[in-house]
């Protein structure tokens, strides 16, 4: 690459006009994009391009390391598509995905509409409560399995103990395990959503407000006719992303539960990962992850049309 | 404009003494519910936790044993891996995608559309969809035929490929004017030298925000050096915080003082440089 482009510090002015000349344009030859663009390209190839056409062909196929892949259609989805374990996976992951999308964006607006301000104390408070988005998720889980002790004397059931509930078994309990998933992935997601709904309320024309403000209007009014609607798109890109996040949800449930107890919290990811790395099952695997993603897909699409009919 | 405009709730108008004290009190919940956990796991880690199911929120017999046995079981070469992949991982993404960038923002070639959306596309697929494929492809390259499992460069090599980067200094650099460029051009500088020493110094706002993010997030990683482990010799931190906890002779002060480790840097990363974080958040999220 750098043998192409990198020309001496000062070459003859005389000479480069050739030079440039013969390659015709302004915009230097058309090499020069491409080879910007070679090692990402390269990169992207290899390691998320090639695995998706992989895990497409794979789907369809017996996948036998040395004896050879056998092709048997659509075999692995019906398998994947009829067996209770994805089904109920599927259901633990929609189910995961919609309880901690909605509830982080709530508890972020709330938190967003509380800690607007420009007051130092403020952004310290806000600074702190965000701490959580930056904590790698393998360090929260471990911090909340200790929280969640299921005995009376663990941490998060002696504060129920205070107010006369309890002891709950937590995620060591089928009953409550997804709940005590669900609430460990709002506590992480509602401060990422608190900066995004906060950075969208410094948007909102403040113009509005004033008009509001000498209408008359109520606080809540205000709120109800100026603030949310001006926070229209910010609602639809949140509710994008924590549905994907929602949907490939792993690290979390495969340190807290793995899947237990009795499959309880056995979501879409987790089983993959048992199908295909513990039992070896990778066509049946990648049937299930291409189903996944194009729920992802669907999703994805499904908001975007709306949001434009909406503008329209 | 009056005071009252200047929230949504216009929170600032009341200065009654009800008022201040209901905002310290939700105030106080707040740090509560999302700092005091954090800061429980910094008391047990410095506290000689002797009952297993529970963590210190008050500090009671201050001690550095958690420390002790946590590197007593390796916890400084699952630190020193960890650094080790995110020094090379972060190198190798910043300069894969700010060259991309240059070709993407400041050429037009046959092709380019479809690059481009190709690249973003890949921002909608979850990574946790081709982990199968991927430990695949990792076990044996396409045409290279090498293996990267139980290699470090495994979790770095694939770290490299990441749109969100792409994506946002692409955005940066279409905006850099093209004066600039046009005079080094006439005074002979060639592409590389135009790339580095005109753009890149103009891109010092977007260079900030893709390295936090992507520190950030290669720190975070926990399924790719989950399939690329062979053994534990190639363990990063935040994956050797599960062996860690299943370590019967290990108390959870222990792993708290290991999870501290794991979470010290990616904390400090972000209170240094918090600006263009939210700033990368916010433009980041809000131009979908």
């Amino acid at each position: 690459m750098t043998a192409v482009e990198v020309e001496p510090a000062a070459p003859a002015r005389q000479e480069r006009v050739n030079r440039r000349g013969g390659r015709g344009g302004r915009s230097g030859s058309w090499v020069v994009p491409w080879l910007f663009l070679a090692p990402a390209l390269i990169l992207f190839l290899y390691f998320k391009f090639i695995p998706m056409g992989n895990a497409l062909v794979m789907s369809f196929q017996n996948v036998q390391p040395f004896l050879g892949n056998q092709w048997v259609g659509q075999d692995n989805y019906v398998k994947v598509v009829t067996s209770d374990g994805f089904q109920q996976a599927a259901w633990h992951t929609v189910l995961l995905a919609v309880c901690q999308t909605a509830g982080s964006m709530v508890l972020g607006l709330v938190l967003a509409l509380l800690m607007e301000g420009r007051s130092r104390g403020l952004s310290f408070i806000r600074s702190a409560a965000f701490l959580p988005v930056v904590v790698p998720m393998a360090v929260i889980a471990e911090l909340w399995r200790i929280m969640y002790h299921p005995t009376g004397d663990g941490m998060l059931n002696s504060l129920l103990g205070l107010v006369g509930l309890g002891p709950s078994g937590f995620i060591n309990d089928p009953h409550t395990s997804m709940a005590s998933v669900i609430v460990t992935g709002i506590w992480r997601g509602a401060p990422y959503d608190m900066m995004i709904f906060l950075a969208g309320l410094a948007g909102v024309n403040r113009d509005l407000y004033e008009a509001a403000f000498v209408d008359g209007a109520s606080r809540w009014r205000r709120l109800l006719h100026v603030t949310l609607p001006g926070l229209r798109s910010v609602f639809s890109i949140l509710f994008i992303l924590a549905a994907i996040r929602g949907l490939r949800v792993f690290t979390e449930v495969y340190l807290l539960t793995n899947g237990g107890p009795n499959g309880s919290t056995e979501v879409v990811m987790t089983l993959i990962t048992k199908l295909g790395l513990e039992q070896n099952r990778l066509g049946v695997a990648s049937a299930g992850a291409v189903l996944l993603f194009l729920a992802t897909l669907l999703l994805t699409v499904v908001v975007s049309v709306l949001r434009r009919r909406e503008r329209e | 404009m009056s005071a009252a405009s200047e929230t949504a709730l216009g929170l600032k108008e009341s200065r009654s003494p009800q008022a201040r004290l209901l905002r310290a009190v939700v105030h106080a919940i707040v740090l509560v519910v999302f700092a005091g956990p954090l800061l429980a796991l910094l008391v047990s880690a410095f506290n000689h936790v002797s009952d297993p199911t529970q963590l210190s929120v008050v500090p009671s017999s201050p001690t550095l044993d958690n420390f002790a046995v946590a590197v007593d079981h390796g916890v400084l070469k699952y630190l020193l891996n960890s650094f080790f992949v995110v020094g090379f991982g972060l190198l190798l993404q910043v300069v894969v995608s700010t060259l991309a960038s240059y070709a993407l923002a400041r050429k037009r070639f046959p092709f380019m559309t479809i690059v481009f959306v190709a690249i973003l596309a890949t921002l909608m697929l979850p990574e946790e969809i081709l982990a199968i494929p991927l430990s695949l492809i990792l076990s044996d390259l396409p045409v290279l035929h090498i293996n990267l499992i139980g290699t470090l460069a495994g979790i770095i090599v694939p770290v490299g490929a990441w749109a969100f980067s792409i994506l946002v200094m692409t955005e940066f650099m279409r905006d850099v004017p093209r004066e600039l460029e046009e005079a080094a051009r006439i005074d002979g500088a060639g592409e590389l030298r135009i790339f580095a020493q005109i753009i890149l110094p103009m891109c010092r706002p977007a260079l900030g925000v893709i390295g936090v993010f992507g520190f950030t997030m290669i720190w975070d990683q926990y399924l790719l050096p989950m399939l690329v482990a062979g053994d534990s010799s190639t363990y990063t931190l935040p994956l050797a915080l599960r062996t860690l906890r299943i370590d019967p002779m290990v108390t959870p002060g222990v792993v708290m003082a290991a999870s501290l480790l794991a979470l010290l840097p990616s904390v400090i990363v972000f209170l240094f440089f918090q600006r263009s974080f939210v700033h990368g958040l916010s433009s980041g999220a809000l131009k979908g």
